[in-house]
């Protein structure tokens, strides 16, 4: 047993809607009780759906247990099949349904419905979201994709996009234009947009794109074992990312078409002078494996930040994430609890955190400005307007949501000196966010401890010395400050200590 | 009472036939009403033992995430847990000796089942027996079931009261108490209008902390503010309290009625009733006026959802001038839901219980003006022209009394109105 508050991914069968929600001409008949069809809302509410997601639900009951549970699911089997007519149909069972074992694939296989049957085994109480959604496509590429001759011309599949998925729509059109400018024909998006039958002429395309490694890996490997189709490693999240990847595209392809890069603004946004402000400001960086990696080569490298932390929640990316980690020389935070997580950037105190939609919260509570660069999603990250992650305009995108949350340059400066001002203030937030921002947290009291060898007191006058630094910088200072002490044996800090701090860690 | 509230001549809904269907019901589990319970008892931690669908049931059913750190939580079975690997009750009480120690302003912990603790029988009473022993006085550890398996939306809040019903101290003394979770400015507002009535002995399940003097007995008297409470309803006669049947207090007239059953058993005068309730069923009725404006002439279909519906229905029907075409409800109570079923203008279709996609192609072929249903449906129901109202807002926003009977039917009119306002031409 293990006692969660929040969790960073649904369960497996989620994983499997996603995919089945995604495509076109797929049911999914999920052996359930009532209850687990809160899910419909996540797509119909979160995502906005104009339809409900293609799933039936056997919804059993108590009084069910005792009779016939695997009757059940034939009616619902049958009940489906003839009034959604799909191409397809995966069958599966939800954790409930799993522990009363009645093999819902064994079942739908006997009652020789007249479309390929896909049955699914998701194991409830191991795996999460991701790999339902992983292990859900690769069956459906599986059962249904037959080898066959390659396109004339070079063409590729474009995989892992699914609904509920972070950003997938704009990413999928921007690498589809992006592909169409190399001379690159794609053969089969999926699962998004997929309908089986498509699915099934997968192995015409030269090459794959893996758009998402989370819920696309396992195909894009069956495929290049069965089909001779390489795939694509770099995922491309950022400009250099994205270089790379066009890099690889040309390797794959044999593509010399020469690109126009002019859309690309970021690099410039980058270094024209009003971003100076940028460099060095300490990030933490949490998510799913894919878009930590990628944001911490853009935070790094592109953005000029200071990475101080990073972490994922799919263990399934742990190795990665461990060795992304060391080369930028912090400790990778491998966990999915979310009070861990929070716990974290509260030690760290970071500038800025780029995370999921619950790191945005954590922010929101420690009072330090979240972008969300990954999912778990929440309704505002499926915005009206165009936004990618990926290719040029998604670094565009980038550059323009990451600096959003932040105070901005000249407004720094001006906090700074006169933080006094009774309405551009300290608390009052960034100036272009309105009076909302609130600081619930107070600062700590620290006066009444006695100083001792593994605890530092603040005395008055450097606590209220360090309360003039503006609040966006004050974690910072304190952290520097106490860690300084600690290095040099100092048990209590007095204001100087506090300028020593700062001249030792003057950048 | 007044004229109004006369039961319609064209008889009421009562012995109406009940459509029953079985089929897939595309409602929440009773886990769903912790998203309030949490909120409402202040000292109360939600543990449920289940799986991970149940937590991220929790996290998603609300639309949002409640971030402030909730006081509730789940215990996830592991692989381990259901091998035979763990025991599971010893699993169960390190998880408790944490979360009570990191969280030491709790005083009520409630075990709640899932489906899975269902079905592998893990049994959460005994656990409760023993974590009390273990805690009294300071937590008192109760148990009920939230499971999909047993429970519909609503009556997770109904398992959670009844659970509450055996511990309650006994008295002998005539007491009135109110069930039902109401926020707290309502229940404050239903206070001020008994009080006024001269009756002193008002208790309400739940209480806001564990500290309340709550008791019950063979005087005590109950009213149910809520029309989901069924078990809760048959805990209390248990008890030897007795049930004051009424229609539910939502819109003018509802509230009117439930007060006056009140009143008749206190024996309130009809001068004293007048004093206190004249001004604000004025106000109520001229807020519901307002929006009924909205409201009046168009027709309205219910999904079944919270077991709000029947008493929703007869606050449309007779206060806003709707016509209910279908009033689904997961299960009817006639000693709970009677009393507005007789309000109700016979006409529409009654029906308990689900099968989605029937109920589906008759709301289709129905095509109401406001069809009321589950977040599930709403949009893709909105996409084929179809306006509608999500049953779970009605749950979520104060509703009940006179002076939130206009915002009651506001919620109803308020999907009409943006169609109007966007320019949507209606269907």
């Amino acid at each position: 047993m293990k006692l969660t508050v929040w969790t960073y991914e649904g369960p497996p069968h989620v994983g499997a809607m996603r995919v089945a929600t995604g495509m076109k001409g797929l049911h999914y008949v999920l052996h359930a009780p009532q209850g687990d069809t809160y899910a419909d809302l996540l797509f119909t509410m979160i995502e906005r759906r104009d339809h409900r997601p293609p799933v039936t639900y056997t919804t059993f009951q108590a009084r069910d247990l005792g009779a016939d549970t695997a009757g059940l699911f034939k009616k619902a089997c049958q009940d489906a099949y003839d009034r959604f007519k799909p191409e397809a149909i995966i069958v599966g069972a939800s954790c409930t349904a799993e522990l009363i074992q009645d093999d819902p694939g064994g079942l739908a296989e006997t009652m020789g419905l007249p479309v390929p049957v896909i049955p699914l085994e998701l194991p409830s109480y191991q795996r999460k979201e991701n790999f339902g959604a992983d292990e859900t496509f690769f069956q459906i590429v599986k059962h249904l994709a037959k080898p066959t001759e390659k396109t004339a011309r070079v063409s590729c599949n474009v995989i892992g996009p699914t609904a509920l998925g972070f950003r997938h729509r704009d990413d999928v059109a921007e690498i589809t234009n992006l592909l169409f400018e190399l001379g690159i024909e794609v053969n089969v998006t999926g699962p998004m947009g997929a309908t089986p039958s498509d699915i099934a002429r997968m192995g015409q395309a030269h090459f794959n794109v893996l758009l998402y490694p989370e819920t696309g890996e396992m195909a894009a490997r069956y495929c290049e074992k069965e089909f001779g189709q390489p795939y694509t490693k770099v995922v491309p999240i950022g400009a250099g990312a994205t270089h790379d990847f066009i890099a690889e595209i040309r390797a794959m392809s044999g593509s010399t078409v020469q690109l126009d890069d002019d859309r690309l603004r970021q690099t410039w946004w980058s270094r024209s002078v009003d971003s100076t402000y940028l460099t060095g400001k300490r990030v933490f960086i949490f998510g799913d494996g894919t878009h930590v990696k990628a944001a911490a080569r853009v935070a790094r490298d592109e953005m000029g930040f200071e990475v101080v932390g990073l972490g994922c929640y799919n263990r399934e990316f742990a190795r990665d994430v461990r060795a992304l980690a060391k080369e930028y020389g912090v400790e990778a935070l491998i966990t999915d609890d979310y009070l861990l997580v929070e716990k974290t950037i509260e030690d760290l105190q970071p500038e800025m955190i780029l995370g999921t939609q619950m790191e945005r919260h954590i922010g929101k509570r420690l009072g330090i400005p979240c972008a969300v660069i990954s999912a778990p999603v929440h309704v505002q990250d499926f915005p009206a307007r165009y936004s990618p992650q990926m290719g040029f305009e998604g670094a565009n995108v980038l550059f323009d949501t990451w600096i959003h949350p932040l105070v901005m340059g000249l407004e720094e400066h001006l906090l700074h000196m006169f933080r006094d001002d009774f309405e551009f203030n300290d608390a009052a937030g960034p100036s272009h966010h309105g009076g909302a921002v609130q600081h619930a947290k107070p600062e700590p009291e620290t006066a009444p401890e006695a100083a001792t060898a593994d605890n530092v007191i603040w005395l008055r006058d450097a606590e209220r010395e360090l309360k003039k630094i503006p609040f966006f910088v004050r974690g910072k200072a304190r952290r520097n400050t106490e860690c300084y002490a600690a290095e040099n044996g100092v048990f209590e800090i007095s204001v100087d200590t506090l300028y020593e701090a700062k001249a030792h860690f003057a950048r | 009472m007044t004229e109004l509230m006369t039961p319609p001549r064209s008889g009421g809904c009562r012995n109406a036939p009940v459509l029953k269907q079985r089929g897939q019901r595309e409602v929440f589990c009773g886990l769903t009403g912790i998203i309030w319970l949490h909120r409402k008892m202040q000292d109360a931690f939600f543990l449920v033992v289940g799986s991970r669908t149940c937590a991220h049931l929790l996290q998603s059913a609300a639309g949002v995430m409640i971030f402030a750190e909730p006081r509730f939580g789940t215990a996830i079975l592991e692989e381990s847990d259901l091998a035979g690997l763990n025991d599971a009750h010893a699993e169960l009480d390190r998880e408790v000796a944490t979360l009570l120690a990191r969280r030491p302003d709790i005083r009520q912990l409630f075990l709640v089942g899932s489906c899975p603790s269902e079905v592998i029988k893990l049994d959460l009473t005994r656990a409760a027996e023993r974590l009390t022993q273990q805690y009294a006085p300071k937590v008192r550890v109760l148990d009920y079931s939230g499971s999909g398996i047993e429970t519909t939306f609503t009556q997770g809040e109904d398992a959670c009261l009844a659970s509450m019903v055996p511990v309650l101290p006994t008295t002998e003394a005539r007491n009135l108490v109110v069930v039902g979770a109401l926020p707290d400015v309502v229940e404050d507002q239903m206070l001020a209008l008994i009080d006024g009535f001269g009756i002193d002995t008002v208790h309400v399940l739940p209480s806001r902390t564990i500290d309340s003097d709550i008791a019950i007995g063979a005087n005590t008297v109950f009213a149910l503010t809520q029309p989901f409470l069924g078990d809760t309803h048959a805990a209390l006669i248990r008890r030897g309290a007795r049930h004051i049947a009424a229609p539910f207090p939502m819109g003018e007239e509802g509230t009117t009625a439930w007060l006056t059953a009140i009143a008749a058993e206190f024996g309130v005068s009809d001068e004293v009733f007048e004093t206190v309730t004249s001004a604000p069923r004025r106000r109520a009725r001229q807020a519901v006026a307002k929006a009924a404006e909205t409201l009046n002439g168009k027709s309205v279909f219910f999904f079944p959802d919270s077991q709000l519906e029947i008493p929703l229905a007869r606050f449309l029907t007779r206060e806003c001038g709707m016509t209910a075409l279908e009033v689904g409800s997961p299960y009817i109570h006639d000693a709970i839901h009677g009393p507005d079923l007789d309000l109700m203008p016979a006409g529409p279709q009654i029906s308990e219980g689900q099968d989605v996609d029937l109920q589906l192609d008759r709301c289709r072929e129905a095509r109401p003006d406001l069809t009321v249903c589950g977040l599930g449906l709403a949009n893709p129901l909105e996409a084929e022209g179809l306006s509608t109202k999500w049953a779970i807002e009605l749950v979520f926003t104060p509703v009940h009394f006179y002076e939130q009977a206009g915002d009651l039917a506001a919620l109803f009119a308020r999907p009409l109105r943006r169609k109007s306002i966007l320019g949507v031409a209606a269907e």
